[in-house]
């Protein structure tokens, strides 16, 4: 059938010289699109179909399957009991709230060294350094987010952690390590990130802030960094996500400890920490809080995800 | 070398340029430039891509020191000061010579704050002072009729031409001595064209305008002298060719590559 078609082509080309000079122009047929062809571009386009629907399902079944783990949740635990302060599975409390507290306390403290030392790395790349700098140092930000989790936490553990218990006396388990660690580990997430948003400002609007005689400082501080505030509002959000998400270089560091944080230096646990230590060996209604709070993480981000989609909305009408 | 026709002299110029050549990297871009540009006058380059008019426009405010790997030999005086000595702060220099550019590039922030830009950076906090910058800068630029409701609004939400007469009135707002103009129609309707023409004859007597121009009517519309730069062989230096009265330039050019040019037998 194709090759019919190409021997058709063919004559057509041959014959349009006669064509053109006999004064009244011919009808002359268009190739019409073989079969196999058309199979093929449908096949095509139900396969990737198909890739682009198993994350849909991925999602929906993950979320099913732990909504159901987590359904004695509300009828046997009650949500008085999960939504209280006590973490004693062993005496029937399960109260998620200090571990959750532990999460806010670890994340927040990441954002807040986090977020200027990733944000600072890609202004840097992008508005300051040479052509050669960045060659070296783009690669190793990107190294950074190929470090497995573990690694960190082994760092988080042999290096910081002394050094965290000479600051504050004690062990050095506890949030004020998980930072650290955690503030490193998110660089990569909003260091891409912000570096997408800042190259996505026309040039033009540099040129125009440096020919007002703006500074160099005045023109990111005032500029550029306005410019590109959803994008960077992104990225942060997505390293939140990262931080919320992360258990097992923040298992490795910070103590272990199910209760409300007493100070940024004591052992405290987290939501996903505290799900890894358990899964392993608990049952009954301890397994089920455990889903539980699988369900509440996977609310929360979520939600993260919503607010990026919200974010960029927003972006596009400008 | 430069044929002169009646150039302006020493003394009644904003910017005296002697001996000037100009490198990207190994690329000798511009060769033994020497001009002086007229006060408060208007003044057109012109000449085909890649004669280095842009590159030179460029210079007079040192844009192109954000370029890595340029550099520059001769002298280019801003009122008797070489622009190019040691420690001369180029922030500073921008502040006194100012500069539109082919593509409109207004900030994306409000009307109100693309004109406000420049004069914070100077240190004016005032509201009314601002306020009063803001209506003064946008009416010389003819726009505030236009957009006086709704200075609010973003800079970038107006139509091309306008975003133009915002980014005049955003250097305006500084009061610059010169104002630079690369290709500021090229990319703008043939209405806002005129417009921009229009205000570049009121704002010339107070202000040193030059502008690069591919737009050979343009230049001799509007212009009171024409500077002709050319690149005759690809990866040579340019140099200007020809300078002087653009009258004399555009009925009576006396170097034949001029004349080539500007009755179109090239470029």
């Amino acid at each position: 059938m194709a090759s019919e078609n190409l021997n058709a082509a063919e004559q057509a080309e041959v014959e349009q010289p006669a064509a053109a000079e006999s004064a009244a122009p011919r009808k002359r047929d268009l190739a019409l699109v073989s079969r196999s062809t058309y199979m093929k571009e449908k096949a095509l386009q139900y396969l990737f179909f198909a890739c682009a629907f198993l994350a849909v399902v991925t999602v929906v079944l993950i979320f099913a399957f732990t909504m159901m783990q987590a359904a004695p949740v509300f009828t046997d635990i009650g949500l008085a009991n999960f939504f209280s302060l006590t973490w004693a599975p062993t005496e029937g409390h399960y109260g998620i709230l200090s571990l959750a507290a532990g999460t806010a306390l670890v994340t927040v403290g990441a954002l807040v060294l986090g977020v200027p030392l990733g944000v600072g790395t890609a202004v840097y790349l992008t508005e300051i350094a040479s052509a050669r700098v960045r060659a070296l140092i783009s690669p190793a930000v990107d190294l950074l987010a190929g470090i497995p989790s573990i690694i960190y936490g082994f760092f988080g553990m042999v290096i910081i952690r002394p050094f965290v218990a000479e600051i504050t006396g004690g062990l050095g388990f506890g949030a004020l390590t998980a930072w650290f660690v955690l503030a490193i580990m998110i660089v990569p997430t909003i260091t891409t990130l912000t570096i997408d948003a800042l190259n996505s400002i026309p040039m033009g609007i540099r040129e125009a802030s440096f020919a007002m005689g703006a500074t160099k400082w005045q023109t990111i501080y005032k500029v550029v960094l306005p410019a590109a505030k959803f994008g960077i509002v992104d990225a942060v959000v997505l390293g939140m996500g990262r931080a919320i998400g992360e258990t097992m270089a923040v298992l490795m560091v910070v103590g272990n400890a199910p209760v409300i944080p007493e100070s940024i230096s004591s052992p405290v646990s987290t939501l996903t920490s505290q799900i890894a230590l358990d899964m392993s060996y608990s049952s009954g209604l301890h397994r089920t809080a455990l889903f539980g709070m699988g369900v509440v993480l996977f609310i929360v981000s979520a939600s993260l995800v919503g607010v990026v989609r919200l974010l960029s909305k927003m972006r596009k009408k400008g | 070398m430069t044929v002169y026709r009646n150039a302006p002299e020493p003394a009644q110029s904003a910017i005296t340029v002697s001996d000037f050549n100009f490198w990207y990297g190994d690329f000798h871009a511009l060769t033994d430039v020497n001009l002086n540009i007229a006060k408060n006058k208007i003044t057109a380059f012109i000449g085909p891509s890649g004669c280095g008019k842009s590159t030179f426009l460029r210079c007079m405010n040192r844009m192109n020191d954000l370029i890595e790997g340029t550099r520059n030999e001769g002298t280019m005086e801003l009122d008797g000061a070489n622009i190019y000595a040691e420690g001369v702060d180029p922030v500073d220099l921008r502040r006194r010579v100012g500069m539109i550019f082919q593509q409109p590039n207004p900030f994306p922030k409000s009307i109100y704050e693309n004109v406000a830009f420049g004069p914070r950076l100077q240190g004016v906090t005032s509201k009314s002072d601002l306020d009063d910058i803001v209506e003064e800068s946008l009416k010389r630029a003819n726009l505030w009729k236009e957009v006086s409701g709704q200075l609010g609004k973003d800079g970038l939400a107006l139509s091309g031409g306008q975003q133009q007469r915002l980014c005049i009135a955003r250097v305006l707002a500084v009061q610059p001595d010169v104002l630079l103009m690369d290709e500021p129609c090229s990319a703008i309707d043939p209405t806002s064209v005129q417009k921009v023409e229009d205000l570049m004859a009121e704002l010339a007597p107070e202000m040193t305008i030059i502008i690069v121009t591919h737009n050979m009517q343009q230049a001799a519309r509007i212009s009171d002298h024409t500077a002709f730069f050319l690149q005759e062989v690809a990866g040579e230096p340019a140099t200007l060719i020809e300078y002087g009265e653009t009258d004399a330039i555009f009925t009576s050019p006396m170097d034949k590559r001029t004349e080539d040019y500007i009755t179109g037998r090239f470029g």
